[in-house]
């Protein structure tokens, strides 16, 4: 208490200002005027009153007062209790602060955090997406342990949301949570997992951090999220595709051969025809070639170079240390530009930046040659800045440039920096032993320098003199007299060490000045620095075994000082030296080999760049800067010697590369919305000049066609869908064939009978469909695109139905967007159970949130053509009009079926304005009409779509349908099948429900047919041709479950068809909307009994 | 990620602290209080310090160091820009980044960084996005509001809509040695963009002249595919100001240089009095004035004092940084200004080796020295008819002559 209000007393102090000026604006300002006596004690009590009072500006103030003194490193821990009331405040104002004193202080005050956690559960299920993503956010920051099966809970939850901010806020959590108890760890790495799958361009890059953090070795992961990442990335948010590059940049080491051997020969060949970018020519050309290039490890060269143009140092930097890691040398020469372009930013971008460019420009001179003047160094850039141009310079010299660069160094030379001027005379000590050219330029250069009036110049030019001296052993000899009569004034002891060593090296070529020197130094040994010392002992010696006759005594002075020294590496080194050289008795045989030893020929030390060592890490790390590993650091891997089995990347079936969350709903529900998915906006609103990078022409085309048309986007959608069915037959087939593969893949645990049977139909993929008639892998892409397409424009189209659907939220908000992560769910007739291994492991997911209720829309399995007739054409005067169910979920409305239209004018004149007049529509029933159509060409025809509520029953919508002229009465009677939606759930749901739909809820029915009819396959295709219901899988061979909803009211319908003995079978449904029920059982009952 | 953030001032004292992962002390910042105490001068403090269980980035700008924590391996880069981008996104809320701004806004600032950031991961860092999450404080606000007010309003209508660009151009680099040729020259330009645009806007920009322009850097609403091909930027721009381009013209296309300097600065040995001449005059500008020309010359140590006397403008000397500043203004061109007069110098000291560098700052306005000019710039997508304007100004980037 007593610290506490010690602190409170600093603050006061310290915080005057602010806190006057705060409290100036608050409304029950206690103000300045008791400052003097202001104790802090009373001004806690003060907040607290604040806290506590009913009115929300008087809150409002207190908490802006609270978050001030946190953001001064103020302890306000003792509030606690008074700030965490408000946690359920709902000025949203208020809580923001609130929730930003929680994140602070809740991992002090455990137990009163709890106190606020089940406001966050509740705003976890807030409609508003902002809301959510916020109650997550500070749920996860919580540091409480005792909450981690909750927040492991919401972060599963969320991950399943529709808001795609929502579940980036998601991958944060992930990572939160991660930190908090990694014992999470497996349960984490399956949302994670999850969420790669996802391909809104926000969460991407999060994910991607999240995997990094939590489990960066389960490299597995990517794999099938390859390609995906690869084309989304240049629409993710910049931090993003920082973190996702250099993930894929340790991914490609690991995956891909190394592009680097063959290269140096082909150099120039490559380089023209990549940079032509012709597909077509690239893979003959690579035939040729004995290394080929994996089309994935190209894709990812060519899909991140257009960020070399980002604004973000960061994401240039990334994508050069991409380039430099794994592009053919060849590749490499594109990044200098974009580094040169960083160099121009801030001192600290340019730091790293040019940190890295010294490490590349020793292996690689010839990448930043042409840029030689960009580092050149201006008077104003920091010490730091130049030391590192120096650096590069350095590495750039060769013989055609050194005479320029020399010039420069001149000027550096004589900089008011003296610290920059002792390194330029080093870089031009290393220029002169790296260019022999200039080698004599140098050294007379130095010698110059040496009559420089500053001493660290000077001291430095010794130091580099003496180096240089001893890599050229030629006769130097008036060099060193200089070097001798600088002993008089130099002081700085490195020098002055350099001079006597390069003394006593040479002692044999001034043999009247080496005595001399000793002399001199002899007399002032005892005051010289310790390195000074050793060297003059190292001259004695060398000077007695060459020439003892004149410095035998002097020697034996020095030896004598240096024994009485304080230093005792100087006293060992006067023992050693004295056994070594003075002849005695007990001198053993080494003494006859001194001279050799103390005159031997040293080698020339190699002066190097300091950066020479740094390229074993990665560029652009942590650890790269710092030369040192850092924590977490990952390591680059080498190449593999084989490439590992390219094709586990083929099970991602078609990347979509846009998101199709439509802008205009995110305006809707929130105008902050907008932002966060700014690249979609972007595709949406301008597929006139659409070019997004992944999407192929054909692709893109399409898709402006589907847009462009006005309004009438959701006909033309339509239209595709009806396309998808029967154009892409052999398609269907394929996704089918995937679908089984990519089940075989997920360990579902639903099973192994299911698990059996995934395996049998993938191993034997090619057989079951006898329709397929290549089975290659390698698919073609255009094809797949093009298949790829249409399946969006209806899934997209689902998507907007889901969106409207959000309301019942308990229900949807999981569990929705699940089509989202389901890739392969487009309207498929297969014979195996149609949901996808990723919905299953998400309904598993589920199952541990007790309240949370199973259903989720699933889009239809199979999607019958038959049309019905509206309008025929003699009735309707040449105009015919026909309608189909499409069984996807309506647009305008969520209860509402959609019925699609064609109209066929079969008349040789126009037909105008055709529209739907008068209705006539029991009660309850609803009905969206279609925008008028203004002309029909003779001949033409035309698809729209309309929504109609039917209130689960099968009651008759009677409308008008009328041209220019005429008016038509028309019905349109749903079967009971088009009354349902599909929905996915795992076996154990379906139980559950069925368990709780028993007795007046239950029909049955016994159906007698031949045994061929109850087959799987044969079962399958006749239920969902009649009704639009979802297959559950089923443990049991002789147990078919199938599950839906109606649409209007949402009730579950679930119906189970049971093979006997013999030929018979009971067919049972159970459900609320027992009419309906009973309906549905007398149109399956005939259908399955007839041959 | 990024664990806390540190923000301190010139004299040392840490006046904020934010922590987006559990608290770290504050006491962490010891370490770089040593770094700055070693590096003598701000500038020189290494931006990345290992200490024995975090790491210190920091960003050193208007005279705030701001001093990131991370733990574990991340590439520098990538934290020092998200810093610079805090500081772009303070200099937005509050008009200027200072030590008592952001005081008297700190729950604002701890509101953005709140956003900003998520577990030490960027979250929301364009200052558009954030400023619809947090309002910028009361009096910009009123100003933002009644233009969004206005906009809101009027949604599809023809009224305030308009789109400036601004075009910089940075002769960044001169180096003129004592022979008077030029060492280096670059240009280095922006094409900043001030849109307010309802709708959905889709804007193009073509230029008369792109291929002058040799390397560039977008904005990421830019469409790249489209400037690969066509060489012209499309794009939907977002609110409010932003920067569209950063471009580089090559350095083959050399630069006409619009000033030209001369100067006579001579210190003799053994003399107290050393002489001192600078004149500046146009050059090549096109017909247009040079504005705000600013004169900066670092003097060597041995100066003691300057008397000077210019032909226009001020000038002063400190005699304790050995800095010399001389504001002249405009130039006119039938009378060059000049400055002229002594040095005293330290008594009996040697002659100093280097001869001072100058810097020059200055602006002309209505030319871009590169020679770019904006074609046109189109709307589509919206009916209304936009607003257009250009402005094109040359300024001088790190200009100096070496004596």
């Amino acid at each position: 208490m007593s610290s506490n209000s010690f602190a409170y007393n600093e603050q006061s102090g310290g915080g005057e200002a602010t806190e006057l000026g705060q409290e100036a604006t608050s409304t029950i300002s206690p103000s300045g005027a008791f400052g003097l006596f202001s104790s802090d004690l009373k001004k806690n009590e003060d907040l607290k009153q604040m806290l506590e009072s009913t009115k929300d500006s008087a809150k409002l103030d207190a908490m802006k007062r609270i978050v001030g003194m946190i953001a001064k490193g103020k302890n306000a821990s003792e509030l606690f209790p008074a700030v965490v009331k408000n946690v359920a405040s709902k000025n949203i104002e208020i809580k923001k602060l609130v929730y930003v004193y929680l994140v602070r202080y809740a991992e002090e005050q455990q137990d009163l955090a709890l106190l606020s956690i089940s406001t966050f559960q509740r705003a976890l299920k807030d409609p508003n997406q902002l809301i959510r993503a916020s109650a997550l956010r500070v749920l996860s920051s919580i540091r409480v342990p005792i909450i981690v099966p909750i927040m492991m809970l919401a972060i599963k939850e969320a991950s399943a949301d529709l808001s795609p901010y929502v579940r980036k806020n998601a991958a944060h959590a992930i990572q939160k949570l991660y930190s908090l108890d990694p014992e999470q760890k497996e349960m984490l790495i399956e949302v994670i997992e999850k969420l790669l799958k996802d391909k809104s361009t926000l969460v991407a890059g999060s994910v991607v951090m999240a995997f990094e953090e939590v489990c960066p070795d389960r490299i597995d992961l990517i794999h099938k999220n390859y390609r995906k990442l690869c084309n989304l990335l240049v629409d993710v948010e910049e931090w993003g595709q920082v973190v996702i590059i250099h993930m894929l940049t340790r991914y490609a080491r690991t995956q891909f051969v190394s592009p680097w051997k063959e290269d140096d020969g082909l150099e120039d060949n490559e380089k023209n025809f990549y940079e032509s970018d012709d597909e077509q020519k690239e893979k003959t050309d690579q035939r040729k070639k004995p290394y080929t290039m994996d089309p994935d490890h190209r894709l990812l060269i060519r899909n991140t170079k257009p960020l070399l143009q980002s604004r973000n140092a960061a994401v240039v930097m990334a994508v050069a240390q991409l380039y430099w890691h794994i592009s053919p040398k060849s590749e490499v020469g594109i990044i200098s530009k974009s580094l040169v372009r960083l160099l121009r930013s801030n001192r600290e971008v340019q730091y790293i930046v040019l940190q890295n460019i010294a490490t590349m420009s020793i292996q690689r001179k010839g990448m930043f040659e042409p840029y030689l003047k960009s580092f050149y160094v201006r008077s104003t850039d920091p010490t730091m800045i130049k030391t590192l141009k120096l650096e590069i310079l350095t590495n750039l010299a060769n013989e055609a440039n050194i005479s320029t660069l020399l010039r420069e160094f001149q000027t550096y030379v004589k900089s008011q920096d003296k610290q920059f001027a002792a390194a330029t005379i080093q870089t031009i000590g290393r220029c002169a032993t790296n260019i022999s050219e200039v080698t004599d330029t140098c050294l007379n250069g130095l010698v110059c320098l040496l009559s420089n009036r500053d001493e660290i110049v000077v001291a430095e030019s010794v130091v580099v003199i003496k180096k240089l001296l001893q890599m050229q052993p030629a006769q130097h000899g008036e060099i060193i007299k200089h070097m001798a009569k600088l002993l008089d004034s130099i002081t700085v002891p490195v020098a002055r060490a350099s001079i006597l060593w390069l003394i006593g090296e040479n002692c044999e070529r001034v043999p009247k000045i080496a005595p001399d020197v000793l002399r001199k130094m002899a007399k002032s040994f005892t005051s010289e620095d310790d390195l000074v010392k050793l060297q003059i002992l190292n001259l004695g010696a060398k000077l007695y075994l060459t020439n003892s006759r004149q410095t035998k005594l002097l020697t034996q002075y020095i030896l004598n000082l240096g024994k009485y020294d304080q230093n005792y590496d100087i006293r060992d080194r006067t023992r050693f030296i004295r056994q070594l050289i003075v002849p005695n008795e007990k001198s053993g045989a080494l003494s006859k080999y001194a001279k050799k030893i103390f005159l031997a020929q040293k080698p020339a030390p190699l002066l190097e760049s300091p950066f020479k060592d740094r390229d074993h890490f990665q560029l652009g790390t942590l650890s790269h800067t710092l030369n040192t590993k850092a924590t977490g650091y990952l390591e680059l891997s080498n190449w593999p010697e084989v490439a590992p089995d390219p094709s586990v990347r083929n099970v991602e079936v078609i990347e979509l590369a846009k998101e199709w969350t439509p802008a205009g709903k995110a305006k809707k529900e929130n105008p902050a919305k907008k932002f966060y998915s700014e690249s979609e906006e972007e595709e949406d609103s301008s597929d006139s000049s659409s070019d997004s990078e992944s999407e192929s022409g054909s692709a893109s085309g399409e898709q402006d066609e589907g847009d462009s048309s006005d309004d009438s986007s959701e006909e033309s959608s339509s239209e595709h869908g009806s396309d998808s069915e029967s154009a892409s037959e052999v398609g269907d087939k394929r996704t089918a064939k995937r679908n089984s593969k990519s089940k075989g893949k997920s360990d579902s645990e639903d099973g192994e009978k299911e698990n059996e049977k995934s395996k049998t139909s993938d191993s034997s993929s090619a057989d079951s469909s006898s329709e397929e008639e290549s089975s290659s892998d390698s698919e073609s892409e255009s094809e797949s695109e093009s298949e790829s397409e249409s399946r969006k424009v209806t899934k997209e189209k689902e998507k907007k139905k889901t969106k409207q659907d959000r309301n019942p939220l308990t229900k949807d908000v999981s569990l929705l967007d699940l089509d989202d992560f389901n890739p392969v769910s487009t309207p498929v007739a297969l014979p195996t159970p149609a949901l996808s291994p990723s919905l299953i492991a998400d309904l598993e997911g589920l199952n541990l949130s007790t309240s949370s209720s199973v259903i989720s829309v699933n889009t239809p399995v199979f999607v019958p053509v038959k049309t019905h007739v509206l309008l025929h054409r003699m009735s309707g005067r040449g105009l015919a009009a026909h309608y189909f169910f499409p069984r996807q979920p309506c647009i305008f409305g969520d209860k509402m079926v959609s019925v699609q239209i064609t109209l066929n004018n079969t008349t040789d004149r126009k037909i105008e304005n055709i529209h739907i007049g008068g209705k006539k529509l029991p009660m309850g029933m609803q009905m969206h009409v279609f925008n008028p159509i203004e002309s029909l060409e003779p001949e033409g025809s035309i698809t729209v779509s309309m929504g109609i509520d039917f209130c689960d029953s099968t009651q008759t919508a009677s409308f008008q349908l009328c041209t220019k002229d005429d008016c038509f009465n028309v019905n349109i009677q749903p079967p009971v099948g088009e009354l349902l939606l599909p929905v996915a759930m795992s076996e154990k749901d379906f139980k559950k429900e069925q368990g709780m739909l028993t007795g007046m809820n239950e029909t049955s029915t016994v159906i007698i047919a031949a045994p061929q009819n109850f087959t799987p396959s044969v079962i399958l295709q006749k239920v969902v041709n009649v009704a639009n219901v979802g297959v559950v899988p089923s443990g049991q061979d002789n147990i078919h479950r199938f599950a839906a909803k109606t649409v209007h009211s949402g009730s579950l319908m679930l119906v189970t068809v049971e093979l006997k003995e013999g030929s018979t079978a009971q067919l049972i449904i159970n459900t609320e909307r027992t009419v309906i029920g009973s309906v549905l059982l007398r149109e399956l009952k005939p259908v399955l009994s007839q041959g | 990620m990024i664990h806390s953030l540190f923000l301190i001032n010139s004299s040392g004292d840490i006046f904020l602290e934010k922590h987006w992962k559990s608290v770290v002390s504050r006491s962490v910042c010891d370490y770089f209080f040593e770094a700055q105490e070693r590096a003598t001068e701000a500038e020189n403090v290494p931006p990345v310090i290992p200490t024995p269980h975090h790491y210190l980035l920091s960003v050193y700008r208007h005279k705030i160091f701001f001093v990131a924590v991370i733990q574990t391996e991340v590439p520098p880069l990538f934290v020092i820009e998200f810093l610079h981008r805090v500081v772009d996104t303070f200099q937005d809320y509050f008009g200027v980044c200072s030590e008592p701004v952001i005081k008297d806004n700190v729950v604002v600032v701890y509101e953005v960084l709140e956003e900003m950031l998520d577990n030490g991961f960027p979250l929301a860092t364009e200052s558009n996005i954030l400023k619809e999450l947090i309002k910028p404080p009361t009096i910009l606000r009123t100003v933002v509001n009644t233009i969004t007010g206005m906009e809101k309003g009027e949604t599809h209508r023809e009224l305030p809509s308009w789109v400036k660009a601004l075009n910089n151009l940075l002769p960044a680099f001169c180096l003129i040695p004592i022979s008077g040729s030029t060492i280096t020259a670059e240009i280095q330009g922006v094409i900043d963009a001030c849109v307010k645009l309802t709708g959905m806007p889709d804007l193009t920009l073509s230029f008369m002249n792109p291929r002058l322009l040799d390397d560039v850097s977008f904005h990421p609403c830019v469409r790249f595919k489209r400037w690969e091909s066509e060489r012209i930027l499309s794009f939907i721009p977002p609110d409010g100001n932003f920067r569209l381009l950063s471009y580089h013209v090559s350095a083959q296309n050399l630069v006409a240089i619009p000033v030209y300097v001369k100067h006579n600065i001579s210190f003799r040995d053994s003399s107290s009095l050393g002489r001192f001449e600078i004149t500046v005059g146009p050059k090549q500008t096109m017909g247009k004035t040079i504005e705000g020309v600013i004169v900066t010359s670092q003097m060597p140590k041995g100066v003691l004092n300057m008397s000077l006397t210019p032909s226009q403008g001020t000038h002063t000397f400190d005699p304790v940084t050995k800095m010399l500043s001389w504001d002249v203004g405009k130039i006119n061109p039938q009378k060059l200004p000049s400055l002229k007069g002594t040095m005293s110098l330290q008594a009996g000291a040697s002659k100093p080796d280097e001869n001072p560098t100058i810097n020059l700052q200055f602006k002309i306005q209505q030319l871009a020295i590169s020679g770019l000019k904006v074609n046109r710039l189109d709307m589509y997508g919206e009916k209304y008819k936009p607003f257009k304007g250009i402005k094109y100004m040359t300024k001088a980037g790190k200009f100096q002559v070496r004596t």
